[in-house]
């Protein structure tokens, strides 16, 4: 290995953080003998970056070349940016070096597009097969399959790679158009349904054969840019919510967008990246996969957006006060579900322990429930002070949402006195 | 007040156990062998560490409680903070005493604690996993130093041994001095008469495998080009990888 790759390495992973995909779960795979790496299926992060977001895998380009032109990319070939272009043995060296001294779950490969989608892609399957079968690396591999790519080309790639994933970028087709001209629609889903059908066809064969080869096993994600363009957020989550009924689709990410390229004017001039509209969808994706909600309670036609102030779920309870206060000891574990202020962890307990007595507030706050949340939405065995239908959804949204003020510190300001002269 | 002195090991905390069911007393306070008794003492008791009374312990525990929940037990064991081990005495002696099964009545407060604790060690298992930093010696031997606040290293061999079947390495706790190694077939446990051999966390240079310097120089380029200057959010990296671990992290040195 020599000196020039750490020139490489830094542009290439330049041009790779953006996606926001970083999972090593999903898989659960033990070392074979002579083999190196493992998989657990909890997902390994090994360390975290200054903005915050977890380095898991190597995640990196194969090249940074690329014939596209799309806005939002800081890739694109109309960009004076510096280019690089890892050979197939230098990559997989790498990954396996890192992988030894426990920096990182696997290899997160992309590419800019050479040539054409299947060149492009018989390169990237290239350092994954070497990996797999050359190395016997047994660690995580996420692979992107390039918009366009032959259903052979994603076939293969699936026999090595954990995870694959397309990018959708723009959630409707004729705002992509408008940003990437070259793209459409239909040369995201195609290989994500040739994603689909592998994962499904090796289930099937897996029942019948214990040793018919894994396609995927860990599914496919997806990435969509937030704030580049003008949907709503009732655009995005339904779009979301369809890709979830999909059989293999794991994860559908969201990505604040960043001007990369702010010199664009179909772009939108913007200052700092929507990072609490970000979160916001994030829970709302939660709620779809884990809260047991629909698409519809969260967003609808009067409320097509979702509140920056206050987060989704305790959006819905206040929009719904007639379905509370719940009570704790009684009722089932899809409505206990629904109060904020308790997540899927406590719900379980609650649902637990409560067979054995009657749950107080005081149980309830060891179990974890955030009760400055939840002591409006609940009765227990003594509780039922202030909640949402003694009271009304305003109150409790002001209480909430008011500033804290810091221990100690009073935040009552002084009366300043004005003499006009 | 009845005190119970054992030699603070696990075994010894069992047989404390069938000591008092023998004997039909139950400590308040189990303390170490030569440990100073508070005022006031109505009894106290030596406790003498056999290994058949112990097993029976066990066996009993088998008998009554899920697997799950006796890894709780050595988790919160391995926490070795102050009085766990007396938590850990009055839980097996509810699971005995009990009709009913405590494991998941979570409104007692030892079992929520007990719980609470082994999750504690769980995560900091779970720290160790991700965070361990091997760094390649000259002898082919990948070395990685680490002070984890509880005694997780135990937890953590089964999977290193899997995943880097195909290399030596050493994992060696500074904290608690001492380690284990694996020779490619076992995994022994080990102590160095010196730690000078890294200080700072990081391997001496000359001890260093030739390579060894430009992957970590390597990583670190790559871990700086990952940071999205536009989202910098130190207070997020900080509560994902507290600063305690940083020492031993080489991005971080």
């Amino acid at each position: 290995m020599k000196e020039e790759v750490l020139e490489k390495l830094k542009t290439l992973a330049e041009s790779a953080k953006y996606d926001v995909s970083c999972a090593s779960s999903g898989t659960t795979r033990k070392n074979t003998p002579g083999g190196i790496g493992s998989t657990a299926g909890w997902g390994i992060c090994h360390s975290f970056t200054e903005d915050g977001r977890c380095v898991s895998l190597l995640k990196i380009m194969l090249t940074n070349y690329c014939i596209f032109d799309c806005a939002y990319c800081i890739n694109r070939r109309s960009n004076d940016i510096r280019r690089a272009t890892f050979a197939v043995e230098e990559l997989v060296e790498l990954t396996i070096e890192f992988y030894r001294r426990n920096y990182i779950e696997g290899l997160f490969l992309s590419s800019g597009v050479i040539n054409n989608a299947d060149y492009t892609m018989e390169r990237m399957v290239r350092v994954v097969k070497e990996l797999r079968t050359v190395h016997k690396f047994n660690g995580y591999i996420h692979m992107k399959s390039i918009p366009g790519a032959s259903q052979q080309l994603v076939h293969e790639a699936g026999l090595y790679a954990d995870r694959m994933s397309v990018n959708i970028e723009i959630p409707t087709e004729e705002n992509l158009k408008m940003l990437a001209p070259e793209k459409d629609h239909e040369s995201v889903y195609k290989p994500m349904l040739y994603i689909q059908q592998g994962v499904l066809e090796s289930t099937e064969e897996r029942q019948k054969h214990r040793y018919a080869p894994r396609f995927a096993p860990a599914g496919q994600s997806t990435q969509m840019i937030i704030g580049a363009t003008n949907e709503s957020d009732k655009q995005i989550l339904q779009t979301s919510a369809s890709l979830y009924q999909r059989p293999s689709m794991k994860r559908v990410y969201y990505s604040g967008y960043i001007p990369v390229n702010s010199y664009d004017n179909r772009l939108p001039a913007v200052k700092q990246a929507p990072l609490v509209r970000e979160n916001r969808l994030y829970q709302a994706d939660w709620l779809l996969r884990f809260y047991e909600f629909k698409v519809d309670e969260i967003v609808d036609e009067k409320f097509p957006d979702l509140d920056l102030e206050i987060d989704p779920k305790l959006a819905w309870a206040l929009r719904h006060p007639e379905q509370f206060p719940v009570d704790i000891n009684k009722a089932d574990y899809s409505m206990i579900l629904r109060i904020p202020g308790i997540g899927v962890k406590s719900a379980q307990l609650i649902v637990t322990s409560r067979r054995f007595a009657r749950l107080r507030s005081a149980d309830l706050k060891k179990i974890g429930v955030v009760m400055k949340k939840a002591q409006y939405f609940i009765t227990c065995n003594e509780l039922t002070l202030n909640t949402v239908s003694d009271t009304s959804p305003e109150y409790v949204r002001r209480i909430l949402t008011e500033k804290k003020m810091g221990k100690g510190k009073d935040n009552r300001q002084q009366l300043s006195l004005v003499f006009d002269p | 007040m009845i005190i119970f002195h054992y030699d603070k090991t696990f075994e010894g905390l069992l047989t404390a156990v069938f000591d008092a069911y023998n004997r039909k007393t139950f400590p308040d306070r189990l303390l170490e062998e030569d440990e100073l008794e508070p005022l006031f003492v109505d009894e106290s008791y030596t406790v003498l560490t056999q290994t058949d009374k112990a097993n029976r312990v066990w066996k009993a525990l088998e008998k009554k409680l899920q697997h799950t929940t006796r890894n709780m037990l050595t988790h919160v064991w391995l926490s070795e903070l102050p009085a766990s081990d007396e938590l850990i005495f009055r839980y097996i002696r509810k699971t005995f005493d009990r009709k009913q099964s405590i494991e998941m009545n979570f409104a007692d407060d030892d079992v929520l604690q007990m719980r609470n604790l082994a999750q504690k060690v769980d995560r900091e298992k779970c720290r160790m996993i991700e965070y361990v930093r091997f760094q390649k010696a000259a002898d082919d031997i990948f070395f990685a130093p680490v002070s984890p606040d509880h005694n997780c290293l135990p937890l953590i061999l089964e999977h290193f041994k899997d995943r880097f079947a195909d290399q030596k390495w050493i994992i060696y706790d500074v904290k608690r001095n001492y380690g284990y190694y694996y020779d490619l077939k076992t995994v022994t446990e080990m102590t160095l008469d010196s730690t000078n051999l890294f200080p700072e966390g990081k391997l001496d240079e000359e001890l260093m495998a030739k390579d060894e310097k430009l992957f970590q120089e390597l990583w670190k380029g790559y871990f700086k080009s990952m940071t999205i200057k536009e989202r910098i959010n130190l207070k997020l990296q900080r509560q994902h990888l507290p600063k305690r671990y940083w020492k031993y992290l080489t991005e971080k040195q």
